[in-house]
């Protein structure tokens, strides 16, 4: 049985996810128990993970409701954690940019981490893929995945009590990230950016509701392209 | 406990999915298949190393984390094994591994 190209590239997006599912399985289902542990209800909790998609912000908002912080900073703060994803959208543009808008669409509503960090690796590497085969590999990596973050709260918000909440999950989050961030340091122009980043968030940590992230995201985009213009001038005069 | 109201609840909620989506679409759905100047192209392609580290670093280090050296030693793993074997789920799987292997050890 042979599939067409958009299917294979489905495929290779669903396994190269495969990863991801051990944070996430266990994310999701400590959300869901956090969640119901606080108070709210089973639709209520599904309302989260279904319409919002998007687990440091809900963890963000869920934190701030049980502090019972007003609606309008608990909207604010889990918006900022959100607006990384702007940069997500930008950079995901060029490459299926030329899908149809409800394609796009679909696509914003499942741009995630991990479907845009794995979809820009591949894009980058294999940049003569059709639109089908990039939209095939992008939403292979996402619809597994947020299959998974459903079910998994519904697991987490209907077992609530019996699941362990306190085991050390949440370092799983920033070991994921870092996985992911560090096979691309393959030139000096990336480990410059990464380096600028790390540097000023923590400089920056001051500045409120996560504008300080911001910040230095643009800081280190701006290094890494800046290194990278340096190092081709150099290669060219020598 | 929360104690927000169903319909704050539900603000927040409807809130959150409208300004998520939003944020996710603006250029997608603004840009669309126009060509972006070449200049900024070249800023794009260092968005996973510009966003993921300040995104991480807080949480390991810094004011708000609970910095603990196990939980550095690991990541400090993670990073080597994975500029090393250029693949996520060695990564994932040697900086959780240790994480909790060692955890269980230690105590």
């Amino acid at each position: 049985m042979s599939y067409s190209p958009a299917t294979q590239q489905f495929l290779k997006g669903a396994k190269d996810g495969l990863p991801f599912h051990i944070v996430i399985w266990p994310f999701a289902a400590i959300f869901g128990a956090i969640a119901t542990q606080a108070g709210l209800n089973v639709v209520e909790v599904m309302g989260f993970s279904i319409l919002v998609i998007a687990g440091s912000a809900q963890l963000a908002a869920l934190q701030l409701m049980t502090d019972n912080a007003p609606t309008v900073i608990v909207l604010a703060t889990a918006l900022a954690v959100n607006l990384r994803m702007g940069m997500y959208s930008a950079a995901i543009t060029p490459h299926i940019g030329k899908a149809s808008l409800a394609t796009r669409a679909f696509a914003a509503y499942m741009l995630y981490d991990q479907p845009y960090a794995l979809a820009s690796i591949k894009f980058e590497k294999e940049p003569d893929l059709s639109l089908s085969e990039k939209l095939g590999y992008f939403f292979g990596v996402a619809i597994p995945i947020g299959i998974a973050w459903y079910l998994l709260t519904l697991a987490g918000a209907l077992l609530g009590e019996m699941i362990p909440t306190d085991i050390g999950v949440d370092f799983a989050v920033p070991i994921t990230f870092l996985a992911v961030v560090a096979p691309m340091l393959k030139t000096l122009a990336h480990v410059a950016s990464a380096l600028t980043s790390v540097v000023l968030v923590l400089v920056l940590s001051f500045m409120p509701y996560g504008t300080g992230l911001l910040v230095a995201a643009v800081a280190a985009l701006l290094v890494g392209a800046q290194v990278e213009s340096w190092m081709e001038k150099r290669k060219a005069a020598a | 406990m929360i104690e927000a109201s169903p319909t704050q609840i539900w603000i927040i909620i409807i809130g959150m999915a409208i300004g998520t989506f939003l944020i996710r679409f603006s250029f997608l759905g603004l840009v669309g298949d126009r060509p972006l100047p070449a200049w900024l192209l070249r800023l794009l392609r260092y968005t996973p190393v510009a966003v993921l580290p300040a995104v991480v670093a807080p949480m390991l280090i810094g004011a708000k984390a609970d910095t603990d050296p196990l939980r550095l030693f690991c990541a400090a793993v993670t990073i080597v094994i994975g500029v090393w074997t250029k693949n996520v789920l060695w990564a994932i799987l040697a900086g959780l591994g240790l994480f909790f292997g060692l955890g269980a050890v230690l105590g």
